[in-house]
């Protein structure tokens, strides 16, 4: 049977599968790319405890279904505003490489 | 049988997901992304967590990924070539990540309720759209329209942020 | 009974001192008599209570950390303290008196009263104290009167420096005088000398410690009663009025030092060693002077070596032990050296301030009284019987005579040279036919300054005979030898003075010139080397901490590290957004482990 440690440790490695994505590609589309993975991992993990955490009445706990709803929704605004970023960023240094967008250094 | 649903879409998920961070080509990593969104929407049904697994298809994978390809297409992004790969900052992230996953293992390993199989469900979960929706509408109405500002706010920063100047 | 003499008589000097400064700074006539006011009320009670018996004064504590430290403010009045008392204030007023016609014309008038209460005031303080702290205090007030009165002129250069170098110089004696007092108060736990006498058995056991004390002590009488080697400044504080110089370096402050040794006697006395010491000292002290004072040509001058010459006599006297002979020729000395002084005052002013006695000369026929009296204290000075000078001299020889038989050999050829060179001024300056103008036309001195003289030239001639000394003093004791030192002493004065008059009867100018003497052994020279030699060295090292330690060390090594590590840190602000993203979840793995696994 499939337990509640199951579902959290595939959220723990598909978390970590995003943070090295952000942490290793040097392309900022990617970068984002891994950032949408990590947000999913977290969503997983709160609907497995939204499952896990059953009412008096029989339901699953719908209060933390509706914080996943808000974050997807936020994570959508932000990866638009995000994507908006980098089209400027494109048009003004004509590259996505995050190494090259260094000039705030000492 | 959830437990094979379990299997097969969390593998799903994880292996795309590796893809995407492996992949050189931002559109093979932006499908691979997809595919992996559609894993993750078949664990939230596992889940009986419908409206949030519908809805998992329709923004991330329907919306958001779209978005992803359209920016992709638009910066006529080539894939990146093969270049000399440095050892220490590669191993070092991975180190860094490795040592995360190490982390949440041993936490939930600790935690008295990850061994817990789930309790069983009454057997009107099928109307979770009306139940979510009357929490969404209810208790949280005003973060509900707040949200809706937000989504506002970020259509017009998108405008303007993508205007291009004029010379 | 405890009684307001003693108070009356220290405190009315500083009331007559405060009420010139304050005060009547603006009428010069007025201060003048307030000064000499206080002055002759500080000896009238002086005499009363030298006449009274069984006066004491109440003692008051200053500073009293119980069984620690006590400082009492009280008085000692024994016979010595009482005949000092009665000696200071007597020859103070008198000078008092003189100062008022020798200062007439000086615009200062005022401000030299007021600190000559104040010398006054100090110098009736060190009489009277029974404790070394108050002996002490009252020792640096004398100091600086004295540097204030020395250099009463001090818009002339050489007046300024003179006042200088005088409070330097028996500074330096002071410090060891302090380091000596320490000494005394670590051993014996006080420093009242009452106390301290029976408490001295606990430090004769280790005469390494006492001699050092003692030594130490007999540094401050070393700078205040000018011996060698810290005899630079007498010479040179002759730039002060004639007045100052007689009071002060003639009879009195210069016999503090003395009168010092004499009231810590039992302390001196305890050690063989110290007394060996002193006694040479004072021995090389007299030869030293009385060898310069050959060659001076400066009326004042000779005055001031021979001065440090009798006070060599009395430091000699004190290491012989023998404090009855130092206390007689104390007294005998401040007599006869300030009739001296003001006699020689009484010239310098006649000529016009004229010193030098090369310009002088024939004054016998046109100032009397000056040369009648003057004679009386050279007389008195060279020894000669029946005057004072005779008798304490005597003294003093007889116990060298005794006691250490090398001392006394110098001692007699000091005898030889003072008659030497006091007849020689005598000579030069009184007979003979006047060497210059103003020699010529001058005049008797005014009644003012020649009744002084007179007062002192009766006390010079008297002071000696033991039916008079006898009240003030505890004479030394004569012994079986009593002819034959006298008889030797006699036979010195006599060739003394007949070379003397032989090589110096009208002559136009000075003989001899022995450049060694004349040069005071280059002592000046010597100790303005040692001092810049000093400051040279201490100025380098100065200016390598300064360079080296401070500038490049502290400051620069500061600066410089600071730098440095800011160097190193900037380096983690790179500008890569993945190396801040590594260090983000290094930090939260670190967090984590922490927060969790702790």
């Amino acid at each position: 049977m499939v337990t509640l440690g199951d579902y959290l440790i595939v959220s723990g490695i598909l978390f970590a599968i995003g943070f090295a994505g952000v942490m290793l590609r040097r392309n900022l589309i990617i970068i984002l790319m891994s950032l949408e993975l990590m947000l999913n991992a977290a969503n997983l993990s709160l609907v497995a405890f939204s499952r896990f955490r059953v009412q008096p009445m029989g339901l699953p706990d719908y209060n933390v279904q509706v914080f996943v709803f808000f974050i997807i929704t936020v994570a959508a605004a932000e990866v638009a505003v995000g994507l908006a970023i980098i089209v400027a960023l494109y048009r003004a240094r004509q590259t996505t490489d995050v190494n090259d967008i260094k000039s705030l250094r000492f | 049988m959830s437990a094979f649903f379990f299997w097969t879409f969390s593998l799903l998920m994880l292996v795309f997901g590796v893809a995407v961070v492996i992949n050189r080509n931002p559109v093979a990593s932006a499908l691979s992304l997809v595919v992996s969104f559609l894993g993750l929407a078949g664990l939230f049904m596992s889940l009986d967590a419908y409206f949030i697994g519908i809805i998992q298809v329709l923004v991330y994978a329907g919306a958001v990924m779209v978005l992803f390809l359209f920016i992709i297409m638009l910066l006529d992004l080539r894939a990146e070539e093969r270049r000399r790969v440095s050892w220490l900052p590669l191993f070092g992230g991975c180190a860094v990540a490795l040592a995360l996953l190490v982390q949440i293992f041993y936490v939930i390993r600790n935690l008295k309720s990850a061994h817990q199989t789930f309790p069983p469900l009454a057997k009107s979960t099928f109307d979770d759209v009306r139940n979510v929706g009357l929490l969404l509408f209810g208790n949280y109405n005003l973060p509900f329209q707040i949200i809706g500002v937000l989504v506002l706010v970020a259509t017009i920063g998108v405008v303007l942020l993508s205007k291009r100047q004029p010379r | 009974m405890n009684s307001l003499l003693p108070w009356c008589s220290l405190l009315l000097p500083l009331v007559s001192a405060i009420a010139i400064t304050l005060f009547t700074h603006r009428s010069r006539a007025l201060s003048s008599f307030i000064s000499i006011g206080a002055v002759l009320g500080s000896f009238v009670c002086s005499c009363l209570i030298f006449t009274r018996h069984g006066i004491s004064a109440r003692e008051f504590n200053w500073i009293d950390f119980v069984g620690v430290f006590r400082v009492p403010f009280g008085f000692v009045l024994d016979n010595l303290s009482k005949t000092m008392l009665v000696l200071v204030s007597g020859v103070g007023s008198l000078i008092h008196i003189y100062s008022l016609g020798y200062m007439r014309d000086d615009e200062g008038k005022s401000r030299y009263f007021a600190a000559l209460s104040l010398f006054m005031f100090a110098m009736l303080g060190i009489v009277l104290s029974n404790n070394f702290v108050m002996l002490f205090v009252f020792w640096e007030l004398v100091g600086f009167t004295s540097y204030v009165l020395i250099g009463h002129w001090f818009e002339r250069d050489a007046a300024a420096d003179a006042a200088k170098k005088a409070f330097i110089t028996t500074r330096i004696g002071d410090f060891g005088f302090m380091l000596g007092i320490l000494m005394v108060w670590a051993a014996t736990g006080s420093v009242v000398f009452a106390e301290i006498a029976p408490r001295l058995s606990t430090v004769t056991s280790h005469p390494a410690f006492l001699t050092t004390a003692a030594l130490l002590i007999f540094c401050g009488a070393v700078g205040k009663s000018a011996q060698f080697p810290l005899h630079v400044w007498l010479p040179d504080a002759m730039e002060g009025p004639t007045p100052v110089s007689a009071l002060i370096h003639a009879a009195t402050m210069v016999a503090a030092g003395v009168y010092m040794l004499v009231r810590v006697g039992f302390i001196i006395q305890a050690s063989q060693a110290a007394l060996l010491v002193i006694a040479w000292i004072g021995t090389i002290t007299a030869m030293l002077a009385a060898l310069i004072a050959t060659q001076q040509n400066d009326i004042k001058r000779i005055l001031a070596y021979s001065t440090l010459s009798q006070l060599g006599y009395m430091v000699m006297a004190v290491g012989l032990a023998s404090n009855e002979a130092a206390m007689f020729h104390l007294f005998t000395h401040a007599f006869f050296k300030a009739l001296l002084f003001l006699a020689a005052g009484s010239v310098i002013v006649m000529l016009h301030h004229e010193q030098n006695i090369w310009k002088m000369g024939g004054l016998s026929r046109n100032l009397p009284i000056t040369f009648l009296t003057f004679g009386a204290g050279a007389l008195a000075l060279i020894g000669c019987p029946p005057f004072s000078g005779f008798f304490s001299k005597d003294a003093i020889l007889a116990v060298a005579y005794e006691r250490n038989m090398p001392i006394f050999v110098v001692g007699l050829l000091t005898a030889f040279l003072t008659a030497f060179y006091v007849i020689r001024l005598f000579v030069v300056v009184f007979f003979g036919k006047a060497r210059s103008e103003i020699a010529r036309k001058s005049n008797e001195s005014p009644a003012v300054m020649t009744g002084p003289l007179i007062a002192l030239a009766f006390l010079a001639t008297l002071g000696g005979f033991a039916f008079f000394a006898r009240n003030f003093l505890v004479l030394p004791l004569e012994k079986n030898i009593a002819l034959f030192v006298p008889a030797l002493a006699i036979i010195a004065l006599v060739l003394g003075s007949g070379l003397a008059i032989t090589l110096y009867h009208n002559r136009k100018s000075e003989r001899f010139d022995i450049e060694l003497f004349r040069r005071l052994f280059y002592f000046n020279e010597f100790y303005s080397w040692l001092i810049n030699w000093t400051q040279e060295f201490l100025a380098r090292i100065s200016a390598f901490c300064d360079r080296w330690i401070i500038d490049a060390g502290v400051v620069g090594g500061t600066s410089g590290g600071t730098w440095g590590i800011g160097a190193l840190l900037r380096l983690v602000q790179g500008g890569n957004l993945q190396a801040y993203l590594f260090l983000f979840g290094l930090g939260i793995v670190t967090l984590i482990y922490f927060a969790v696994f702790h």
